[in-house]
């Protein structure tokens, strides 16, 4: 710890106190960050991270505490503040406008007035100093994700920051993307801008940062120096137990039997922004989890809508379960055939937010109190029936409500996704499809939920997991496929296949399968 | 720049003191331009607010009034639930109004009120016809449905004045454009109170907004369609995934509300009117939008909604009546008292921040 005493401290946040309602989000929490430093905040979700993190950036108030920037007490009320002080911030979820160019994206979030000519020289100063390169001039739905993130951090290092906060922003890359961003964040750094970089990547946190600060329910419970410590300890400290290592099945005798299987599956993109999916075959068995790697926007959304029967195929020999063709089954038709979708975006498309946690249940169980009622009885089915079933999967999960039924926004993300998991788990699936199940969430819960998919497989169902997080696809897949630009490349077992290979596919370099590299 | 965050919680005395504050900010305002335009503002205050409830059967007119908005407004309260966006319930009224009226026209003689119930079920049809244009390409070609439900309004008011001035004018109706008066049957009665008689022009059609409150409520509530409609608007993709169909839901709730805009006409003009004019709604299509907004989408507030909106009418009514005072004002007047109870609805949900950027 010593090492870094001399560094001048930036940053100052002590005693910061926020209440949601009842729910105390920050208690007490105390962060230091220094001069040039990468600081990372570490912490399960509904930790307090991204409270803080807004705090810092002028999202949100606290109630009680003071913030310091060079010794001198400043109050942060809006992001336009925390801009004038030197702090910018990167968001998980991007905020850009697809249909603008990247000029025009920075432009808007600009707080000084520049001429749309020398911005644009501006940006392509800061790319080539940075190594960001970036077009200034192109559109931004024509951009990769790792590119548009790019746009995110130009975007803050217009204003000079002295510190920049990025929130998770390794979850969309790849392995190529991942390691030139740790570059630039660390050329950033000894430039003399500390980084506070939000994470629950234990080795990146090692391999980055200079200290963490851990959060657990919402207090600071730990501020160490990164590069004496382990990602054993580290997971530990944040989670407090000992974590449950997965207990991969080795041995299973994977059947012969095809679950689900697509076959020549074409369809052409419905809007300007998607993808179409180009002749797609795909075979997956009882008892084996297909993994489905990819960059995000090379057709997993329009492969989840077409698998899950939100979007129906163009004719129905395109899909099969059980050898029976139900291409033109509707998403309803489908669940009572056994086949069960966990969408990526679990608030506002696998659950509704404001609406209770029975209602969010009724949204996909209505059909089963249907049965045997008359017109009127349907038409009189409301969410009440499907109270005892949502109680049943909020005891069988372990989602902890903060209240009995609360809303669904009212849950954190990590119990939420527990309860999307066990809301589809109880209809027990022959087939489940899970899309990016552990998103921003935290190590306690992506266990879980990976370990969740691991027992299905035992239980002898047919997994298809659609992933970016390669480190997941190895853990969990039997098979492997990857997806670019609508196309699905061969599908080879997880032992064939090494990560340089998908990475390679991921780019949409296809002679890689004749690469023999084996997977360390 | 001006900001609204969201609120943590809404407080609830805040939701008791916010409609009061905007009601005497409304008054406040209201005294300076009455003041300042030489109206005696004590007077015009009494007539716009009191004496609309100086008399029962002045009170009771105020039901009569609010009728058509609560009706035309529940419909409503369907479509912007489901985030779909009808402007045109003014054209639906109309519409069925017209072919209510076309269809009571054609029995000039019949004194049972079969005829009235059938005229109910054709208004119905007239107004959710209306609808279903927009309906139909909003389903199939993804048009606007404001910007068609909207101008189709005009269509149905040129539609009606040339029906009224043509084919069905009434011979003996000295060249006004009229047509013949409905039959017994296609009338709606006013109720007479044993021993009181008739309160103001109160009528039965009443009724059918006493039998609508609770069936809007079961229906938002204790029904799979409601559901469905709720998380359509709420979150469209939720709604796909439950296997919602969109198209199914817009289409309903469009020909819903057109259906109950049709209605309200017939109501409207089997109780006040008697036969087809030119103008048989006074902008009750558009009013019932406010309505509708005011009352929050839920049925009993928008009960509550069309009796405040109902009243303030009758008042600007009998300021005009009693004193002169020039619509253009009470208009203005009116548009000060949804400003304020609008702002006030906003502030209990948001905070406003200011902040000056040089």
């Amino acid at each position: 710890m010593g090492s870094k005493k001399e560094l001048k401290i930036l940053l100052e946040a002590t005693k910061i106190n926020k209440k949601f309602g009842n729910f105390v989000a920050n208690k007490d929490i105390d962060i230091f960050i220094a001069k040039g430093e990468i600081h990372a905040l570490l912490g399960e979700n509904g930790a307090g991270k991204s409270t803080l993190v807004k705090i810092l950036y002028g999202i949100l108030k606290p109630e009680t505490g003071t913030i310091k920037i060079n010794n001198e007490k400043i109050t942060i009320s809006s992001p336009n503040v925390a801009r004038k002080n030197g702090i910018g911030m990167v968001f998980q979820h991007f905020s850009l406008f697809p249909a603008l160019t990247v000029a025009e994206n920075i432009l808007i979030a600009l707080d000084q007035k520049i001429k749309f000519k020398d911005l644009v020289l501006r940006i392509k100063e800061l790319s080539a100093e940075w190594e960001l390169f970036i077009d200034p001039l192109k559109i931004v739905s024509e951009l990769s994700v790792g590119e548009q993130q790019r746009v995110e951090i130009i975007r803050c290092l217009m204003q000079n920051p002295k510190l920049l906060i990025m929130d998770e922003p390794t979850s969309v890359l790849t392995p190529q993307e991942i390691e030139n961003l740790f570059k630039i964040l660390k050329r950033l750094a000894s430039s003399g801008c500390s980084i506070l970089y939000i994470s629950h990547k234990l080795e990146e946190i090692i391999e980055l940062a200079d200290k963490v600060t851990i959060l657990k329910s919402g207090k600071s419970i730990a501020t160490i120096d990164a590069q004496n410590t382990t990602t054993k300890y580290l997971a530990e400290t944040m989670v407090g137990k000992e974590i449950t290592t997965l207990k991969k099945v080795q041995s299973k005798n994977l059947s012969k039997s095809i679950a689900l299987e697509l076959k020549n599956l074409n369809k052409s993109n419905s809007s300007d922004f998607g993808i179409a999916l180009k002749n797609i075959n795909l075979t997956v068995n009882y008892g084996e989890i297909l993994g489905i790697a990819g960059i995000a926007g090379n057709g997993q959304t329009e492969l989840m809508e077409i698998l899950s029967g939100e979007t129906v195929c163009d004719n129905e020999d395109q899909i099969f379960l059980d050898e029976i063709p139900i291409g033109l089954k509707n998403i309803t038709e489908r669940r009572q055939l056994g086949i069960e979708t966990i969408p990526e975006e679990r608030t506002l498309h696998a659950s509704v937010p404001n609406l209770k946690i029975n209602e969010n249940t009724f949204l996909t169980y209505f059909p089963k109190y249907n049965v045997n009622k008359s017109f009127i009885g349907k038409f009189l089915n409301n969410p009440e029936n499907s109270l005892n079933e949502s109680e049943q999967i909020i005891k069988d999960n372990d989602v902890r409500c903060p209240e009995p039924n609360p809303m669904a926004n009212q849950l954190s993300g990590g119990n939420l996704q527990k309860f999307i998991l066990g809301r589809s788990l109880a209809n027990n699936p022959k087939v489940a499809i899970f899309s990016q199940p552990t998103w921003g969430v935290d190590i306690g819960a992506a266990t879980t939920i990976r370990q969740k998919l691991l027992n299905l497989s035992k239980m002898g169902k047919a997994v298809i997991l659609i992933s970016q997080d390669l480190e997941e696809i190895f853990q969990l897949s039997d098979k492997i496929a990857v997806l670019n630009n609508g196309n699905l490349s061969e599908i080879l077992s997880a032992n064939e296949i090494s990560a340089t290979n998908i990475g390679l596919l991921m780019g949409g370099n296809s002679k890689s399968k004749n690469d023999q590299e084996k997977r360390k | 720049m001006i900001t609204f965050t969201p609120r943590d919680k809404v407080s609830n005395s805040w939701t008791l003191i916010g409609p009061i504050l905007s009601i005497i900010l409304t008054v406040i305002f209201g005294l300076l331009i009455f003041t300042f335009l030489g109206f005696d503002p004590a007077e015009t205050l009494y007539q716009i607010f009191i004496s609309p409830f100086s008399r029962i059967d002045r009170v009771s007119d105020i039901f009569v009034k609010a009728c058509p908005l609560i009706i035309v407004g529940i419909g409503l309260m369907f479509c912007f639930r489901a985030n779909v966006w009808n402007i045109g319930a003014e054209g639906q009224f109309i519409m069925g109004t017209l072919l209510a009226g076309s269809f009571a026209l054609l029995f000039p003689n019949v004194e049972t009120k079969l005829l009235l119930l059938c005229m109910f079920f054709v208004g119905f049809l007239g107004g959710a016809l209306w609808a279903f244009i927009p309906a139909i390409l909003k389903t199939k070609l993804n048009v606007n449905e404001i910007l068609v439900s909207l101008m189709l309004v005009y269509v149905a008011m040129l539609f009606i004045d040339f029906i009224v001035r043509g084919p069905l004018r009434d011979p003996m109706s000295f060249g006004f454009p009229l047509s013949k008066p409905y039959s017994d049957g296609a009338l709606i009665n006013k109720i007479s109170f044993p021993g009181i008689g008739y309160l103001g022009q109160l009528h039965y059609g009443i009724l059918f907004i006493i039998l609508l409150i609770p069936l809007a409520w079961v229906f938002n509530n204790k029904t799979l369609a409601g559901f469905q409609i709720n998380v359509l608007g709420s979150a469209p993709k939720a709604a796909r995934f439950a296997g919602f169909s969109r198209e199914r839901i817009t289409m309903s709730v469009l020909l819903l509300s057109g259906g109950l805009a049709g209605v309200a006409g017939v109501i409207e003009v089997s109780a006040n009117i008697g036969q087809l004019q030119p103008e048989v709604s006074f902008g009750y299509g558009f009013t019932a939008i406010i309505v509708a907004f005011l009352g929050r989408l839920s049925p009993v507030g928008i009960l509550f909604a069309g009796i405040i909106i109902a009243t303030v009418k009758l008042g600007a009514d009998n300021a005009q009546m009693t004193m002169g005072i020039p619509k253009v004002v009470t208009g203005l007047f009116e548009g000060i008292l949804l400003f304020f109870l609008l702002t006030g609805e906003t502030l209990q949900k948001y905070k406003i921040k200011w902040s000056w950027n040089k």
